[in-house]
């Protein structure tokens, strides 16, 4: 259990969305962010690094210090840092097709403390424009491991195994890739041992310590500065207090009854502090209070696996020929999982909040049980829709930070890394991704950053290098990196954050996370935007509550029910019906409320809304298609138009800079338009050597010979029952027959 | 707000949509709009009954080319024009007894994906005299009134009629060569009526020959070369379907003659694509029709593409009407969209001339038929060719593709259309084109750069399709036009288009010839086009504007600047007592596609 410092830190930390939006809201984000939680780090026994964190460092990280590489084995991958290879069987048949001919190659199957890997016995191919530098094509991370399939497709669950292994092993990977092995022609002894152990470290239950970020932090000499992590959350509620109060009074309204010693008071009880702050914050607000309870109105994470697990079998193709006879159902398969729906229903919440906050001015509580699953999906969806600065590829890795990492999702229990029963696995985070990519989709030019870098975040989740997506939340990790740490005495083990992207990619391949289509807001405008934006934001209070499960069933509720009483809050009363699961419609207010903002101009770098019409909401195709080989669009798809777009944009910005060298000064009206972005140029070197496909960059076409997949199931009898009239027997041309 | 889908096309570009909104505030219809030889007739006080803004006071206008409706007090205003050619069906609605605001009107179905409604004030048979005079000139064949094509007085720059010269586009392909002819056996219309003049037939294939085939083919729609593959030599031969009937009858000359199609490039098995599902050309041998047997024709094999007849079609865009206008299905969108069956049908399509393509790309001769062979052939053929021929896929390549496969080989314009025909349940009708369209639609959408033209050509194409304003889709086949002067006396839509080309060009668009594009004809990759069905929601059209393109305009026209800038400094810096400025060699920016500066970014 957590001690009392802990607690109060995670206490903190449940207001920080709260603090943080008024911060922006003075624009004062970065300093806030690059404030040092000196409260807490003065009450923490390790103390803070000295070292003042660089935000900025995330955006052009250095080339972490490439560390000395194992001196390299035969048929080995090249080690990671504190990489252990298990066990290993040579003569493994991977299938290269997926249909049912045998062809494949063969090579070594390896089971590490990281990775499943298979090493193929022919010369590499070219080298990938977009490599990951921790695991190749051939590698898959142990946590990304989804299901293994035996002979006849049987699923093989932990522990069942022994002294048997099948001939055939099918491995389904949580960012969808398939993978098919035989094992019939290696050697018996060690075809056993390769599949018990794949089937020991993929799905047995394990201990925490025995994810590899641990040995590969303590194998390498992280640079300390990306321990930011542990101190980039905001100023301590006194810093935030001193400063903020002084700075925008009218938004925040600190309760005098609260003071740090009242704070520290509720050590041990969590959760009184949390409804006591927003009581009396309340008291002192002008505005009235409604409550959100997400519980309600949108779907368990129960509910959110069992759906999205019905989904992703839609992408994760063994059998091409099976993959074909589904796509004439493909769309009422679709619609029967209901994922579709679900990101629907989260955006449509989304909305409603919005709604609350810019129309009708009242503040909003989100609440849910746990607080840390929907709580976090929505308040960084409003956060999202109402405020530029979270849709530039800093601002969304703050706020992930802030909702996701300090907010207390539980990305451990969630992503189910240690295979523990008791433990609700379920892709709330993943779903989260998803709303985003689906107002990416409806408003490109709005985001800094590029769908692939949300297929990449979505993929990151489950290499378990990052200490982002490992945790349960700041208490817990804080606690198992210092315990975890080699000199105790010390700091706490370094590790790296996700958002250091060159630990995976080089720069090359990080510049096509940037979108070309993004445009900074032109500079002169500022000065309107500091008077309007208060307006727009002043009402915004997300609370996303950093406790994992509250003291007592429906204590939270019972408590805000109290709450609800005293302040007399409304509430409205279509939210509280029970969830009409079957069809979630849009309700008329929100649809007039998007159509309202529809017939404004488009201002992308102020309040977006995602319309939510049937047609509008889609598959994310660059994360769900990129390695179905039949669905590649070859020299096509949306990227053929973004790379022309990026190459204009590099000539573009060679312009400019000999423009600069002539010290020609812009009209300030271009530099509006000035992308300062960098660009995807890797695309453009991309075009020389390899022609992109709809699932670039993820694959590269290197078959210039290109033969079109056609759909071996075609018509089948259900088109033709019931047609009125038997109209498919007709004539076209009003023959005889078609009187009849 | 409704837009006009024809005179302007507006709500594409913002600067024009400003333009156009304007001047219907300041001007009544009459003075501004009025295309030449269109003609008043009739104004009246009506409510419009809009599905998205409920009952709109206003006043209609009716003209001898569109229904003009704009809102009195509604602001912004709401105006509706819409010509009259895509009205499919005109009905009352109620009668003088009706209870109910807004109950005693008009009700009018219209073939671009609308129904309108409009009420009036029920005393005094005020709908009488709109009615008649609607029905009257929506179908003005009906009541012998000529189409409004014929009354236009519209003039452009560029005369549409001459994008298609048969015999030129023939000499692009190498054509005549030594193993194909021309022929003009057709000249008047005698072998087969409703064929072009034109022809290209096996060079071994004697006149004589052609006659004898003639007889076995159903109306006499003999193989015809449409397209050779200029290094394999390989052909796409169309026709209709041979008459085998019950009794499974031989014919030697067209055995023959399709032997020589296949010899023609030394290929050992001509492939034979039946567009029909297996059992429909097994029933159509009850009627005399049927397909090539095995026994019969033993150098070829037998393809079936399980595409479904014109009634099918028919229905299935019903349906998917009902479930996009006036709203978009709620509930369980996905499923509604899979039960109207239209995407998989598209899927069908594209998959049949996917494979089509595909022999052709491996050096074998095909012939593509279904029972007549000017609907699915039409659109197997012409969709087969814009996948193989860079050519088909430019602005002027497109409108010679349709000239030549449906226009000139007789896809029924007229029946399935029905222009300014009142009988709106003809079982002759159905949305062939359309579809075709769509199909062409979805490989843009797949292949963003490889197409010069945009979907607002796409978009225009069909509402010309419906609107009788130009002669290019009107009458059956070559036969029915030229005996009604259509050339003289109509105008051509590739006029319009053509004089105006900037307004229909694909800044993506990046020439690649020889290259072959395959679309993926997975449900997973088709969509529905949301801009097309769904554009008369307001809810969705405002998604449309692509700010992909806008941004590219945008990083083109800052690239020209820049350059001209840069030239201006260094001309000063070269010559730094010279205050003048050259402007001439400024690259132009209507022509994004010229890259005349090349600039390497260093990575």
């Amino acid at each position: 259990m957590f001690d009392g410092r802990v607690l109060l830190k995670q206490v903190i930390l449940l207001f920080w969305p709260l603090i943080s939006t008024w911060v922006q809201g003075a624009e004062k984000i970065d300093s806030c962010q690059l404030q040092v939680l000196e409260m807490l780090s003065s009450l923490g026994s390790a103390g803070g690094k000295s070292a003042k964190p660089s935000f900025v460092s995330y955006v052009t990280p250095e080339e972490i210090k490439s560390e000395k590489e194992p001196s390299r084995k035969e048929k080995h991958p090249d080690l990671l840092p504190g990489e252990v290879v298990f066990c290993s069987a040579s003569t493994v048949l991977k299938y290269t097709q997926d249909d049912l001919s045998q062809r494949g190659v063969f090579g070594v199957l390896l089971c590490t403390n990281f990775r499943v890997s298979f090493v193929s016995d022919e010369e590499p191919t070219e080298e990938m424009l977009f490599k990951n530098k921790l695991y190749g094509e051939n590698d898959i991370p142990l946590s990304c491991v989804d299901n293994i399939y035996g002979d006849k497709r049987k699923l093989i669950t932990g522990g069942l195994v022994k002294n048997k292994y099948p001939s055939k092993m099918i491995i389904h990977c949580k960012d969808l890739r398939v993978f098919q092995f035989s094992l019939s022609f290696s050697k018996e002894e060690d075809a056993k041992k390769i599949f018990q152990g794949i089937v020991h470290h993929c799905l047995e239950p394990k201990s925490l310590r025995c994810l590899f970020a641990f040995s590969y932090c303590e194998n390498t000499s992280y640079p300390g500065s990306y321990t930011v992590e542990n101190t980039s959350y905001p100023g301590s509620y006194s810093y935030c207090r001193e400063h903020l109060v002084s700075r925008l009074p009218q938004y925040f309204i600190v309760p005098k009854n609260v003071s740090d010693e009242d704070l520290t008071k509720y050590q041990g009880k969590g959760l009184p502090v949390c409804v006591g702050f927003y009581l009396s914050l309340a008291h002192n607000h002008l505005y009235s209070v409604k409550t959100e309870d997400l519980s309600d109105t949108l779907p368990t994470v129960q509910d959110i696996l069992l759906s999205y697990n019905k989904f992703k079998q839609f992408f994760l193709i063994d059998n091409t020929t099976e993959f074909w006879m589904s796509d004439m159902k493909w769309f009422s398969s679709l619609d029967n999982c209901g994922w579709l729906d679900i990101i629907r229903q989260c955006l449509q919440k989304a909305v409603e909040v919005v709604e609350s906050l810019e129309k009708e001015n009242t503040n909003v509580l989100i609440m849910e049980e746990g607080g840390s699953d929907l709580c976090c999906v929505v308040s960084s969806l409003v956060q999202l829709m109402l405020d530029p600065y979270y849709r530039t590829l800093l601002g969304f890795q703050s706020l992930v930070q802030k909702e996701w990492v300090a907010g207390g999702h539980a990305f451990l229990d969630r992503s189910n890394h240690l295979h523990l029963k008791d433990k609700v696995e379920s892709p709330v985070f993943l779903l989260f991704l998803e709303c985003v990519w689906q107002l990416q989709q409806q408003h490109g030019p709005a985001f800094q950053f590029s769908e692939t870098y949300l297929t990449v975040l979505s993929d990151s989740v489950h290499v378990p290098v990052f200490t982002t997506f490992l945790f349960n939340n700041d208490g817990h990790r804080d606690s198992l990196l210092r315990a975890e740490s080699p000199h105790t005495q010390r700091s706490p083990l370094n590790c790296p954050t996700v958002w250091d992207w060159s630990v995976q990619f080089d720069c090359k391949a990080q510049d096509l996370f940037t979108n070309p289509l993004y445009t900074e807001k032109p500079k002169q405008d500022t000065s309107v935007r500091k008077s309007y934006r208060p307006r727009h934001l002043r009402q915004l209070s997300l609370p996303s509550s950093a406790f994992k499960t509250p003291p007592k069933k429906g204590f939270f509720k019972d408590e805000a029910d109290n709450l609800k009483k005293i302040l007399g809050v409304k509430r409205l009363s279509r939210w509280m019906l029970s969830p009409s699961s079957d069809s979630p419609q849009t309700s008329s207010s929100v649809r007039e409320f998007y159509e309202a903002w529809q017939t404004k101009p488009l201002d992308y770098h102020g309040l977006l809304l995602p319309c939510l019409d049937g047609p509008s909401i889609r598959v994310w195709m660059q994360r769900y298609l990129r390695w179905i080989h039949d669905v590649q669009i070859l020299g096509g798809g949306p990227v053929a138009m973004l790379s022309k777009v990026s190459e204009i944009l590099g000539e573009v910005q060679e312009l400019q800079r000999q423009l600069d060298r002539h010290g020609c000064t812009l009209t300030s009206n271009h530099k509006g338009a000035r992308p300062r972005a960098k660009t995807a140029a890797a695309v453009i070197a991309a075009r020389s050597s390899v022609r992109l496909s709809s699932s670039f960059p993820f694959v590269t076409s290197r078959n210039w010979a290109f033969k079109p997949a056609i759909p071996t199931s075609l018509l089948q009898s259900l088109m033709v029952t019931g047609m009125p009239g038997n109209l498919a027997d007709r004539e076209d041309d009003g023959g005889p027959e078609s009187l009849v | 707000l409704h837009y006009a889908p024809i005179a302007t096309i507006s709500y594409w570009l913002p600067s024009k949509t400003n333009a156009s909104r304007e001047s219907l505030k300041m001007e009544p219809l009459a003075d501004c709009s009025l295309l030449p030889g269109e003609e008043r007739i009739i104004d009246k006080d009506i409510i419009y009954i809009c599905p998205f803004s409920g009952a709109l006071k206003g006043k209609v206008f009716i003209t001898n080319y569109r229904l003009y409706f704009k809102s009195a007090d509604a602001d912004p205003a709401v105006t509706l024009d819409v010509p009259l050619g895509a009205i499919g069906r005109v009905e009352k609605m109620g009668g003088a007894s009706s209870r109910g605001e807004n109950s005693y009107g008009l009700d009018i179905t219209c073939k671009d994906m609308r129904n309108l409604r409009f009420a009036l004030k029920q005393e005094g048979h005020s709908r009488r005299d709109i009615f008649d005079i609607l029905f009257k000139y929506a179908f003005p064949l009906s009541h012998g009134l000529l189409l409004f094509a014929y009354l236009s007085q519209e003039k452009f720059e560029e005369n549409g009629w001459s994008v298609y010269k048969p015999m030129e586009e023939f000499r692009r392909q190498g054509l005549p060569n030594d193993k194909w002819r021309v022929t003009f056996i057709n000249a008047n219309y005698e072998l087969c009526d409703t064929y072009p003049t034109i022809l290209v037939v096996p060079f071994k294939a004697t006149e004589e020959d052609l006659r004898k085939v003639c007889t076995f083919r159903s109306r006499g729609r003999i193989p015809v070369l449409s397209w050779i593959h200029r290094e394999n030599q390989a052909v796409i031969c169309r026709c209709s379907q041979p008459l085998v009937g019950m009794s499974g009858k031989r014919n030697k000359d067209d055995e023959r003659y399709l032997d020589l199609i296949r010899e023609a490039n030394g290929t050992a098995k001509l492939t034979i694509y039946d567009a029909r599902p297996s059992v429909n050309a097994v029933a159509n041998k009850a009627t005399g029709g049927g397909y090539e047997g095995d026994d019969a024709y033993q150098n070829a094999e037998l393809v079936f593409l399980d595409i479904h007849n014109i009634h099918v079609m028919r229905e299935s865009l019903k349906k998917l009407k009902d479930i996009v206008y006036p709203n978009v299905e709620e509930s369980h969108w996905l499923s509604s969209l899979e039960s109207t069956h239209w995407l998989e049908h598209i899927k069908l399509v594209i998959s049949g001339a996917i494979q089509v393509a595909d022999k052709i790309s491996g050096g074998n001769s095909v012939v593509v038929h279904c029972s007549d062979g000017w609907d699915r052939t039409a659109q197997l053929t012409s969709l087969a060719m814009l996948m193989l021929d860079s050519h088909y896929r430019t602005l002027r390549g497109f409108q010679v593709l349709l000239e030549k496969e449906w226009i000139g080989f007789g896809h029924k314009f007229a029946n399935r259309i029905g222009h300014g025909d009142k009988n709106h349940a003809d079982q002759d009708r159905s949305p062939i084109f359309v579809q075709f369209i769509d199909c062409v639609w979805q490989m843009t959408k797949q292949f963003p750069t490889a197409f010069e033209f945009n979907e607002r050509l796409l978009v225009t194409i069909l509402d010309h399709l419906f609107s009788c304003r130009f002669g290019t889709f009107l009458f059956n086949c070559e036969r029915a036009r030229d005996t009604n002067e259509l050339r003289s006396k109509t105008v051509s839509l590739w006029s319009l288009v053509n004089s105006d080309l900037s307004f229909y060009q694909n800044p993506f668009y990046t020439p690649e010839s020889n290259r072959v594009l395959y679309p993926v004809a997975s449900m997973r990759h088709l969509e529905l086009w949301v801009t097309y069905y769904i554009r008369w929601n307001p809810r969705i059209r405002q998604q449309q504007q692509s700010p992909v393109e806008q941004r590219y305009i945008e990083l083109l026209a800052l690239r020209d600047e820049y350059l001209k800038k840069l030239e201006e400094l260094q001309l000063s810096d070269s010559s730094p007592n010279s205050s003048h400025l050259s402007n001439s060699s400024t690259p132009n920016a209507a022509s994004p596609t010229q890259h005349i500066t090349h600039l390497h970014t260093p990575f």
